[in-house]
């Protein structure tokens, strides 16, 4: 047999402030399942400093990793150093496969790595499949989240980006080996960005947390949200808000829920006073148990929840709370 | 200042029926509208250039009929709109649309700033902004919040990505994709509603850009990604449970759900 001008899986590893953001193990997770069906070699590309450690994607199951080392370049999210990193290397190694985390950075960087390559890429994929002849069946969501569609490339590499918290993590193997590969960068600077500061956010992580209990506009002000931040706290997770409430200002952006703000997943989404517009429905409605409170019973939201309350949210709160405290007392 | 604003007619989103059995998408009752997010582009287009002097451009690829949502834009204060417009034009992936949009940005003529929408609502890819900026060989910047400051030479935008938000300027040329936060856009006014019943649309077909654009590289033909099938996903079933004027009971059984998905602490 021939062997194939483009061979192997290449996934890119994100990292930020040194620490690789958990999307690569994901795409390890899924890169593996491929790449044994292909029997092809699975590798990893990361772009940061020195210190990064790079180990952890070979304990993660890559087989080699790519890592283009600057001690500055790669410290801020520009695109343009990144995607001629990227590029470069993808010219040389050729794989036939290449996906990116449908991160918000992911999201900016595939698309300039996929024109200069001119090649395709398919969108926010939420699986991935291998066709009979081994190519990349990419399935995503479109027509706001109604549809699934199945896409095949035609060009090599086939390239996606893969929604984050899809699909599971790569299992750990510490003693795992491979081979570590260390490359000098061909672009370091960009003259026509200049990053000026990172605003400073508060630091909520709401795509991680596994536990979300988001209010809408229900709550009137700051102090009605403290049952919320309590609710969230007894259950170790974070606030969400409707974009309706951010809009009041009474929450920052970082809470947002919905198609235009945060995707959440957690275990159990908890909605306070949301009545479940489109918009925000398409941001949670994949949450593993999904319990919602509102006084109007015609609400959209309580079509998709498994536990649909009817009523005051001043008063069942409370009553939650109580009740998760009363537990808490008998343990 | 010259500004290009990408945008895309979409089918009014609320309308759209999809037929789970056959995997089809009926939009024959779905009536057509701007997408939602260029309309937040066109909005930024319209308040640097009135501040700048400027000249606004909106361009669009579609069948004949997208030349409505051309007049919907100069209506609401654009100068001017192109249409791409070619049966040799359909089909065409983000790779292709893409290359199709650089090359018409190319051939209007000088440009600072091109604006897009983040994603559009049907397509949903939000690739082909940054994309373009690809092929026009200009830096983006993506998911634009807030447009801070700018002058003839730079503008200064909050671009939210990496987790965060990043203060980023960027020297013209250049391309950026923005969010529903960047504005509230304006509607159509009197005037202009006028001027847009009048004014000419121009409109190219592939005859018209064949000087900078492969035939190989546009419509299905030069589009890498293909949709093999289209699957309507059945709603995922819910418990569905519901309670009124019950509290007691919907308290004691949440209590259940959170100790059973381990939340919650066995008591």
């Amino acid at each position: 047999m021939t062997e194939k001008i483009y061979n192997g899986i290449l996934i890119f590893a994100e990292q930020k402030n040194n620490a690789i953001h958990r999307v690569s193990y994901e795409l390890l997770g899924k890169g593996k399942e491929l790449s044994d069906k292909i029997d092809c070699s699975l590798n990893a590309v990361i772009l940061g400093p020195e210190e990064i450690n790079v180990q952890e994607l070979i304990c993660r199951g890559a087989d080699k990793v790519y890592h283009i080392a600057d001690s500055t370049a790669f410290n801020k999210p520009d695109e343009l150093i990144y995607a001629e990193n990227i590029v470069s290397l993808i010219k040389s190694i050729k794989p036939e496969i290449c996906l990116f985390g449908a991160t918000t950075f992911g999201r900016s960087l595939a698309p300039r790595v996929a024109a200069s390559l001119e090649t395709g890429l398919t969108a926010d994929c939420t699986d991935l499949k291998t066709d009979s002849d081994m190519k990349l069946i990419q399935i995503r969501p479109a027509f706001s989240e109604n549809i699934l569609a199945h896409i095949k490339s035609d060009i090599y590499p086939q390239m996606a980006t893969v929604r984050y918290k899809e699909f599971e993590e790569a299992k750990r193997d510490a003693d795992r080996t491979g081979e570590l590969i260390k490359i000098e960068p061909v672009k370091t600077n960009n003259d026509l960005i200049e990053i000026l500061e990172e605003i400073s956010n508060d630091g909520i992580n709401i795509q991680d947390a596994k536990v979300v209990v988001a209010a809408g506009v229900s709550v009137k002000s700051a102090e009605d949200l403290s049952m919320i931040n309590e609710l969230a706290y007894l259950l170790g997770g974070e606030v969400g808000a409707s974009r309706a409430l951010v809009e009041t200002g009474i929450i920052s952006k970082d809470h947002q829920v919905g198609y235009s703000g945060n995707r959440v997943k957690p275990a159990v989404y908890i909605a306070c006073g949301i009545s479940g517009a489109p918009q925000h429905l398409a941001g949670m409605k994949e949450a593993g148990v999904i319990i919602a409170i509102n006084n109007d019973p015609s609400a959209p939201i309580f079509d998709i929840a498994d536990y649909s309350i009817v009523g005051d949210m001043y008063k069942i709160i409370p009553e939650i709370i109580s009740a998760i405290r009363n537990n808490e007392l008998t343990i | 200042m010259n500004i290009v604003v990408l945008v895309k007619q979409v089918p009014d989103m609320e309308k759209v029926k999809f037929d789970r059995e056959a995997g089809r998408i009926d939009r024959s009752s779905a009536g057509t509208e701007i997408n939602p997010f260029d309309l937040n582009a066109l909005e930024a287009a319209l308040q640097i250039s009135e501040n700048t002097n400027g000249k606004v451009t909106v361009l669009t690829m579609g069948p004949a009929q997208a030349e409505e949502a051309l007049r919907e834009a100069i209506a609401r204060g654009a100068d001017e709109g192109i249409l791409l417009t070619d049966v040799k034009f359909g089909g065409s992936d983000v790779k292709a649309t893409s290359t199709i949009l650089s090359s018409a940005i190319k051939k209007a003529g000088q440009f600072d700033l091109v604006i897009a929408g983040i994603q559009s609502v049907d397509g949903d890819t939000g690739q082909v902004g940054a994309e373009v900026a690809g092929y026009l060989g200009i830096p983006h910047i993506s998911n634009v919040e807030a447009i801070k400051n700018y002058t003839e030479e730079y503008i200064e935008v909050v671009s939210s990505v990496w987790e965060s938000q990043y203060l980023k300027r960027g020297k013209y040329p250049l391309l950026i994709t923005v969010t529903k936060d960047v504005n509230v856009p304006r509607l159509p006014s009197f005037k202009n509603k006028m001027k847009a019943r009048k004014v000419e649309i121009t409109k190219w077909s592939y005859e018209d850009l064949k000087e900078v654009l492969d035939p190989s590289k546009i419509g299905i033909k030069g589009s890498p990604t293909k949709v093999k099938k289209i699957e309507v996903p059945q709603q995922s079933m819910r418990e569905g449970k519901l309670y009124k004027e019950n509290d007691e009971k919907a308290v004691e059984d949440i209590l259940n759900a959170l100790k059973s998905c381990k939340v919650l602490k066995e008591a």
